[in-house]
């Protein structure tokens, strides 16, 4: 019996379909724009963040942002995305090995937990609550350290991250039980684009799969993210179901990825597998298209995740080399 | 499959799934004079194939005449739905049907025409006088912010519905103009209703690139070309060519200078929750940091107190990015000193989807802010 799940990132050079036309989308195979160029710090100015660190600056919040998406990685699931509250303490200092580290004192809710809410009228859903962000779950106090690596080509940030109390917040296992059992029959072959659509719209049925590729889609934030970036994932374009093999329900994401410093939005194409042990769903397998140069570099990742049992509330995450043997699909 | 193809070409079949695979299905949109010729050829090779749509026309047509109908309800004020988005059109008309029922109040001011040569509009609330101390306020300069378009609309309304019973707003009105831009980039508007949802820039062209558009927040006179700005004209943050290149944000420019005695100068975009002073193409503080600070501490602290959404307060460039050519400060260093940045809901959530059954709290919220800067601006006359 399976106690945990492997969670395999891996780069993958499958060519999928172009994109859509008559728009400025940049030339796309797989994702679309080569990986964001982290925009060069222009000035001596916004690199003054050395010591204790406003926290409701930029700075704090885009290494709070890093923390959170490494957080989804590991807590993430169809059931549960967490979303940054509040910074409460930051600051950030510069390491003998060259690269910045950020240390982070602050609060995250699960967005994930407002689902129940979130089609009721507008007058419903805000006269019984004075607070907005408590409709989105109790919130969580989180520490952690943010490495930002400087080296001459980008490389992932580092993040060791504690989050009080993780393993108290209600788990979301039956809902994913169910969700799985769902979707792992022979005759499901969901399909669909725009979520939310236009109007910001996502049905109820569309809900766990616009959270599960909000966490695909926190791998690739996490990789990409550095002190110039701060990702969201603003739209999922397309959620096409591939044909599952055995026990893997197997999903293709291409989302689109917003960058608030350069305000461009990037495609991303995921591959999500997702491993079931008799428990849970467990996510996930994730492949990343590149397109660009990046597609030479397939290294893969392997991240283990366990399930929350027992007082284990540390993240044990362990992050080996990239220079595993790649694992290329299709 | 080449001579397949050649085939379907000349029959002008119109497939609306890509990818062939012996698995999926195929759709295909049949131009009825080639109907009989594609089913018998279906037939022929023993293609399974079923009709979903009888007909496609029909039922453009009926989602056309709904929409016409939908637009004409929206005519009336009172039966405007706040709580929904628009397009260009319905919004042009609720301003006309607003001014219709104001006409004592609120003239709509033709500022001149976006790159499309699509009309751009100020509401002008004024009781009077004679180029009175006024509070610009715009919203949707990037397109694809529908927040922003949707909650001016409300608050347009709500200045209106206000006047003469608010005590606060009529004093105001007493003393001051407002201008109040609903929808600053038209043409990127309309783009993110036909085309792409995420459209951010204007739509201009430009010679030695295919790509369009230029940031309208990005192409002000300050800072111009410097740090958070693009040169790359396939940029979403592309400053273009020189500073008010775009026609959309020299219309602006040109009604400022012109005007000469605007006191406040507020500019509304989403997302982030955030409220923020200038500057963003430095981050050196402005002479007047602790009272634009505290006037948007004090701001805040009336939004967050109607639905307790958590907003920040800061200069652009500390609290968001460095941001060169913004309109803020622009028009702070031309001497309008309250010159402030809304960037409202979410926080990353939704972004810029944010559904449309938080419009109006949004604006709800946003006007309380949006209010006491602006009791404030006629509280400081300078």
């Amino acid at each position: 019996m399976k106690t945990f799940c492997s969670v395999w990132l891996l780069l993958s050079l499958v060519e999928l379909s172009p994109a859509p036309p008559a728009s400025q989308e940049p030339p796309l195979a797989c994702t679309g724009a080569p990986d964001p160029a982290p925009p060069q710090p222009e000035t001596a100015e916004d690199m003054a963040s050395t010591g204790d660190l406003e926290p409701t600056h930029y700075p704090a919040r885009r290494a709070a942002q890093v923390a959170l998406h490494y957080l989804n990685t590991h807590h993430g699931s169809p059931f549960r995305v967490f979303g940054l509250q509040q910074v409460h303490k930051a600051s950030a200092e510069d390491v003998a090995a060259g690269g910045r580290k950020y240390k982070l004192d602050f609060s995250v809710t699960d967005w994930g937990s407002g689902s129940a809410t979130m089609n009721k009228s507008s007058e419903e859903f805000f006269s019984n609550t004075t607070d907005v962000l408590n409709i989105a779950g109790p919130a969580l106090r989180c520490s952690a350290d943010v490495l930002f690596p400087r080296t001459e080509r980008h490389s992932a940030p580092e993040v060791q991250l504690h989050c009080e109390a993780l393993h108290q917040i209600n788990s979301t296992a039956q809902e994913e039980d169910a969700f799985y059992q769902k979707y792992i029959s022979p005759d499901s072959a969901v399909s669909a684009r725009d979520i939310p659509d236009s109007f910001g719209n996502v049905s109820e049925e569309m809900q766990p799969f616009w959270r599960l590729a909000r966490v695909a889609a926190s791998f690739i934030m996490l990789r990409e993210s550095s002190e110039n970036t701060e990702f969201n994932m603003a739209k999922v374009a397309s959620v096409t179901q591939q044909e599952s093999s055995g026990e893997q329900l197997m999903l293709e994401f291409v989302v689109l990825l917003h960058d608030l410093p350069s305000q461009v939005t990037h495609k991303h194409t995921h591959r999500l597998w997702t491993l079931m042990d008799t428990e849970a769903v467990c996510v996930l397998t994730v492949c990343v298209c590149s397109a660009g140069d990046r597609s030479v570099e397939a290294a893969g990742v392997l991240v283990s995740r366990q399930r929350r049992q027992g007082p284990a509330d540390r993240v044990a995450a362990q992050m080996p080399s990239r220079h595993q043997t790649p694992k290329l699909t299709l | 499959m080449r001579v397949y193809l050649a085939v379907f070409a000349l029959l002008a079949l119109d497939f609306w799934t890509h990818g062939f695979s012996t698995e999926r299905p195929i759709d295909i949109r049949v131009p009825h004079s080639s109907l009989s010729a594609v089913k018998d050829f279906l037939k022929k090779n023993n293609v399974p194939f079923n009709v979903m749509i009888n007909n496609v026309q029909e039922l453009l047509d009926r989602e056309k005449s709904e929409m016409v109908s939908n637009a004409k309800m929206e005519r009336s004020t009172k039966s405007f739905n706040f709580a929904a988005y628009h397009d260009l059109e319905t919004i042009y008309s609720f301003m006309d049907t607003l001014v219709a029922s104001h006409p004592n109040l609120i003239t709509k001011v033709h500022i001149g025409n976006s790159y499309e040569n699509r009309p751009m509009y100020a509401l002008k609330f004024s009781t009077g006088g004679v180029n009175r101390p006024a509070i610009w306020v715009d919203a949707g300069i990037h397109s694809r912010e529908w927040v922003t378009q949707a909650s001016a609309v409300w608050i347009a309304n709500k200045i209106a519905s206000n006047y003469g019973v608010d005590p606060s707003v009529t004093s105001l009105l007493g003393q001051m103009d407002i201008y109040l831009m609903i929808v600053t980039n038209p043409d990127g508007y309309v783009f993110t209703h036909t085309n792409n949802r995420m459209w951010r820039k204007t739509r201009s062209v430009k010679s030695g690139s295919s790509c369009r558009g230029v940031d309208p927040n990005r192409n002000w006179d300050a800072g111009f070309g410097g740090p958070g700005a693009s040169k790359d004209p396939c940029s979403d943050s592309y400053h273009g060519p020189y500073a008010h290149s775009e026609v959309e944000v020299k219309n602006v420019v040109d009604l400022i200078m012109g005007h000469g005695n605007f006191k406040s100068f507020i500019s509304v975009h989403s997302y982030s929750q955030l409220l923020m002073y200038p500057y963003g193409y430095t981050c050196t503080d402005i002479p007047d940091m602790s009272e634009l600070h505290s006037v948007g501490t004090a701001a805040i602290k009336e939004l967050t107190s109607l639905y307790n959404t958590r907003y920040q307060v800061g200069s652009i460039c500390k609290i968001i990015y460095q941001a060169s050519g913004g309109s803020i400060d622009w028009t702070y260093d031309i001497g309008i000193k309250y010159s402030f940045a809304f960037e409202l809901r979410d926080t990353g959530f939704y972004g810029f989807l944010l559904p449309a059954n938080q419009i109006i709290p949004t604006a709800e919220e946003t006007w309380l802010g949006l209010k006491y800067i602006m009791e404030y601006v006629r509280n400081h006359p300078y």
